[in-house]
């Protein structure tokens, strides 16, 4: 039996310190709180001091409250039966099934060697033109959704979701509020992907705390999976709670802020679990969709912003469309070289012509006499948004190919898209085809 | 007699030691846990309290574990078999720990950078008797594609005579290959391998060179523009997505330079993979061998441990100073430096330290500064010269310049490539604004053409900026030419298409092959009837020179593009006189060229303590062209 504590010294936020002997750094302790206990982490130690981050939070804690450290970091179950189960933010089932206890494995944060890595090679077809064709989503990528609340970016993910091909999916929710996570929830169940998917759900209920270890469970379980040969998908929503969270552990710690209240650390924690995604040598893969909500839709705030640069890429939702400027994915060169000899140049050609529409259109509202030319931008940029950019838009990679240069030869000549002269010849539509989208558009 | 201690507290990566004994500022330790030994350095003592950062995850360890401090400094191994090596921040062999541990790396595994099997053919370059000093040549193995010098270990002060040398034979790098003698007779053994601590400039050279000769990157913008010098400094400030590390991925590849050492300093692990991926199978076109024999990367990414982080750009660095000693051209590329500093603001946080702007620490100024400081073109004893080129990227927090990593590299650098996040939105790459980037170094083209280019752009710029209010209707056809010119030179030579196997790298000999066809477009003179028209010649103009961009040099096709090109401007251009004068008639007719130039350059980014490098070298040939 280990000791029990009961002398807790300091309460501070989410934080305690307790006097204690022979604790590890990292860990886990189960701390008596009213009507029951909660877990906690051992963040530092001097001398026999111990601070402890408790994940269900410290009010109503007692001095006297009792403490038992349980010799050991976090850990997570892990076998094919956590396969449609749902569990809450610490790993507790949050459906009715049963709890495990056998095969655990610790949560260590080792990171995967750089030299057993390969190149990702596999695009995930998502069905979506402005991930497809201008944006490629690529198995063992880490991109982020940039949005804002109220945007549907839970329906992106799991219309992703259901519609990659990959072999299991793990949803982790943070401060989602609950029916958001009905909504995911059945949108797997009705898409068939329940019994293939691990939900660890955190909801806006619950303490803010516990929502610390939902990237590390899901990760952990995504990473075992991968190297049994699986390809998983991670979905992350939403990664700002995660990050305020830190916040609040660091205020506590009466650290010193970097960036409006954010630890300077928090490029290296966003790091450690995204750098989760790997495509193994000889294994399987690990590909993380996840969101970013950007608090007053700021970009340059701290969260998105160092978020940018550890993920590889983002999509801007804003308005219900993923916007084509801002948008990025840094592996889709890995890519689109080889899905169809158009693809690079029909992505680079349609959004310089969509970026010289919407300066057509500052000028327009700006009341300045329209040319010839601003007029053909006109027609593109509006065929363009109904056919490409609308999200209701679900066809394939080579249909959105196709209809690009539709929508270019309904509105130009060849020579003012920029494409070059083999390109045309070999894809410029005849008549019969153009005629075709001028009915369409009529 | 090595120093005990044992750990008194632990707040992530830093431990606090209580330790009895003698222990140096900086020394190394391992920490002891079970069969493990984690790597940590001594980085602040008071009284009987030592405060180490340790190089690796410190889950599990108590109060009261066992510390052994080593007494050296933290040192990397110097030798042959560096080249082509993934090393981490310690200069560990990635892939060597790969074989040994597997998918992960464990905490507490370290494997010696250099082969001690591998053997070495030796030739000796001295006989005994010979007088010699530190950084001279003892004798050379072949590595790749250099004659790699077996030198007097760094720290060998004063003249040792040579007492015995190995014949031309096969030995490992730990294999006694000479005896040296000092001047108490003292005999001094060596092998041909020696460690040097890396947080020490190497500076055993007769003298620091001004650098002067253009390092090429074969990046048209950088080489034309805003040239980095062999020996020289330069950084890349940009938002994410700005294209930062495609940029030096493309320079690591193309720059003409005897070896390249990537720092991948707390970046994604996938641009490492990327790199140890393709590089074999690339051929160096200037050796005929595969890129990674002259490459070497220390890859520290965002995942593994901070401290090493921190340390890594020390590592990288020692290196590069290492092949310079051999009359090398060393290009390093650290990706990124921000992650560099935030690595020290993390260790100075958990220390306490009283922060500066961002909780950077107050020091953060004079350490980038001494960094950059390592770069140089130096001549050696035997008056052969070599170089070390540091370029760093900076990753600016919200992509805002005016923070305390930018601001501090920006006043220590020799050339300053700015990404903006305007002409990366566009795909306007390499997105390096030409507007507010600077270089204070020698293009190949002359200082008047370069200036002429910027007040073209900076021109071009006005009136675009202008015609948004006033409208194309209320711009003169004059000005809207000059607008068209800026967007044809930018579109068809300052962007350039990294992914096109043939405009993904121009020569130098390229480079001034076509910009003197540009000149004449520049400079030429067209009287267009309508904007229509000169849009329309300019975007046919644009076609053809795409074209020819990416038609293989001195190929059928490049002369046949060229031709059409020619023949374009042969058409339209009225008159071909002397390309400067006209640009300056046609841009600067009714301006104040003086404050238009400054303006556009000064409005940016260029904040108060950043010098504006050029502004005294032109300031002389701007009042030629005012009159
Ligand atoms: N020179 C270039 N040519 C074409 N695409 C580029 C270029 N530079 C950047 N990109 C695009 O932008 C993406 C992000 O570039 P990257 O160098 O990773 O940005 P950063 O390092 O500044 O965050 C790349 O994945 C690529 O799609
Ligand atoms: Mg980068």
């Amino acid at each position: 039996m280990r000791t029990i504590y009961n002398k807790i010294r300091w309460v501070s936020g989410n934080v305690i310190m307790v006097q204690a002997e022979g604790v590890g750094f990292g860990e886990l302790a189960m701390v008596a709180v009213p009507g029951g206990s909660s877990l906690a982490e051992v963040i530092k130690i001097e001398d026999n001091r111990i601070f402890l981050q408790v994940f269900g939070g410290s009010s109503g804690i007692s001095t006297g409250s009792e403490i038992q450290f349980l010799g050991h970091g976090l850990k997570v179950a892990f076998s094919e039966n956590l396969l449609g189960r749902i569990f809450n933010g610490i790993g507790e089932p949050r459906d009715k099934g049963p709890r495990f206890t056998d095969n655990l494995i610790e949560i260590t944060g080792e990171p995967v060697n750089p030299a057993k890595r390969v190149i990702p090679h596999k695009m995930i077809h998502t069905d979506i033109p402005m991930i497809d064709l201008f944006n490629s989503l690529v198995e063992s990528q880490k991109i982020s959704i940039f949005t804002s609340a109220g945007e549907p970016y839970n329906a992106l993910l799991s219309r992703v979701a259901l519609q990659a091909q990959v072999d299991i999916i793990l949803l982790g929710g943070m401060g989602v509020r609950f029916d958001d996570y009905l909504f995911l929830k059945n949108a797997l169940e009705e898409g068939g992907a329940l019994t293939r998917s691990i939900l660890f759900i955190h909801t806006a209920a619950e303490p803010v705390a516990e929502c610390l270890m939902v990237p590390d469970l899901c990760l952990t379980v995504a990473e075992a999976f991968a190297l049994e040969g699986k390809n998983v998908l991670v979905l992350l929503t939403d990664m700002t709670n995660f990050c305020d969270a830190l916040k609040e552990v660091a205020i506590s710690m009466e650290q010193v802020p970097a960036n409006r209240g954010y630890p300077g650390d928090l490029y290296s924690q966003l790091a450690a679990r995204y750098e989760k995604a790997v495509d193994f040598e000889e294994a399987g893969s690990v590909t993380i969709l996840s969101v970013t909500t950007m608090p007053g839709n700021d970009v340059t705030h701290p969260v998105p912003d160092n978020t940018g640069y550890i993920t590889e890429g983002q999509y801007y939702l804003n308005n219900g469309r993923i916007e084509p400027f801002g948008s990025l994915s840094r592996l889709k060169q890995l890519v689109n070289k080889d899905s169809r000899e158009d693809h690079r140049a029909i992505m680079d050609g349609m959004v310089h012509l969509y970026a010289d529409y919407q300066e057509t259109l500052e000028k327009k509202a700006m009341g300045f006499r329209m040319s010839a030319w601003d007029n053909k931008l006109l027609d593109y940029g509006t065929a363009f948004e109904r056919g490409l950019l609308d999200l209701r838009v679900n066809i394939p990679l080579a249909a959105a190919l196709d209809r690009s240069w539709q929508i270019l030869s309904a509105c130009f000549e060849p020579q003012e898209t920029g494409l070059s002269s083999e390109l045309i010849d070999k894809f410029w539509p005849g008549d019969d085809e153009k005629s075709k989208i001028d009915q369409d558009r009529a | 007699m090595i120093t005990d201690g044992i750990i008194y507290g632990i707040n992530k990566n830093m431990i606090t030691v209580e330790f009895g004994g003698d222990i140096r500022q900086n020394e190394v330790a391992h920490v002891i846990i079970g069969d493990q030994r984690l790597k940590s350095e001594v980085v602040r003592i008071r009284e009987n309290l030592a405060d180490l950062q340790v190089f690796e995850d410190t889950r599990g360890l108590k109060k009261g574990d066992k510390v052994e401090f080593s007494g050296e400094l933290l040192t990397v191994q110097l030798g042959p078999g560096l080249l082509g090596q993934l090393f981490d921040g310690l200069q560990n062999p990635l892939h060597k720990l790969a074989e040994q541990y597997g998918q992960f790396l464990k905490r507490g595994k370290a494997v010696a950078a250099l082969s001690a099997e591998q053997l070495w053919r030796f030739s000796p370059a001295v006989k005994p008797g010979a007088v010699v000093r530190a950084g001279e040549a003892l004798g050379t193995v072949p590595e790749a594609i250099f004659e790699h010098q077996i030198m007097v270990p760094f720290n060998f002060t004063g003249i040792y005579e040579v007492a015995e040398i190995a014949d031309g034979a096969e030995y490992r790098v730990n294999d006694k290959i000479a005896v040296l003698r000092d001047d108490k007779g003292n005999l001094r053994p060596l092998s041909m391998n020696f460690f040097w601590p890396v947080r020490k400039a190497v500076n055993i050279y007769q003298e620091r060179l001004s650098p002067v000769e253009p390092l090429i990157s074969q990046i048209r913008i950088i080489d034309t523009m805003f040239p980095v010098a062999k020996g020289g400094t330069f950084c890349i400030p940009g938002p994410f997505g700005a294209g930062k590390t495609v940029l030096q991925q493309l320079t690591s590849r193309n720059a003409q330079v005897d070896i390249v050492i990537i720092a991948a300093c707390g970046e994604r692990a996938g641009e490492v993979v990327e790199t140890i991926r393709q590089f074999p199978r690339i051929t160096d076109p200037l050796t005929g061998r595969s890129l990674m024999e002259r490459t070497m990367i220390v890859g520290n990414t965002s995942s593994m441990p901070v401290a090493a982080r921190e340390s890594s750009v020390y590592t990288a660095v020692t290196m590069a100073e290492y092949y310079r000693q051999m009359g090398l051209d060393v290009l390093l590329l650290a990706d990124s430096t921000s992650r560099w500093a935030q690595a020290m603001r993390e260790r100075s946080g958990r220390l306490e330290e009283i922060p500066g702007e961002e909780a950077f620490p107050a020091y953060l100024e004079s350490i980038i500064a001494s960094f950059y400081e390592r770069a140089g073109l130096v001549r050696l004893r035997d008056g052969r010269t070599g170089s070390v080129t540091i370029g760093g990227t900076v990753s600016p927090a919200g992509g805002n310049f005016d923070e305390p990593v930018t601001q501090a590299t920006l006043k220590v650098v020799g050339a300053f490539h700015g990404l903006s996040r305007e002409r990366s939105d566009a795909r306007h790459y390499p997105a390096i604004d030409p507007l507010t980037s600077w270089s204070r170094y020698q293009s190949f083209i002359g200082s008047e053409q370069r200036e002429m280019i910027i007040k073209l752009l900076s021109r071009a710029n006005e009136i675009e900026q202008m015609m948004k209010v006033v409208g194309e209707e209320g711009t003169s056809i004059t000005d809207f030419i000059i607008y068209l010119k800026g967007l044809f030179f930018d579109g068809v030579y300052l962007q350039q298409n990294g992914f096109d196997p043939v405009d993904g790298a121009t020569s130098k000999e390229r480079q001034s092959h076509v910009f003197e066809l540009l000149e004449k477009i520049i400079g030429g003179y067209f009287a267009f009837d309508n904007k229509d028209e000169a849009r329309a010649f300019f975007q046919k103009l644009r076609l053809s020179f795409l074209s020819l961009n990416s038609a293989v040099w001195d190929s059928d096709d490049f002369s046949r593009y060229e031709n059409q090109v020619a023949g374009l401007i042969r058409e339209s251009c009225q008159q071909e006189e002397d390309a400067i004068n006209i640009t300056n008639r046609q841009a600067f007719m009714e301006q104040d060229f003086d404050s238009t130039f400054i303006r556009a350059r000064s409005t940016r980014t260029l904040k108060d303590g950043i010098p504006l490098h050029h502004d005294d070298d032109y300031r002389g040939e701007d009042a030629d062209d005012l009159q």
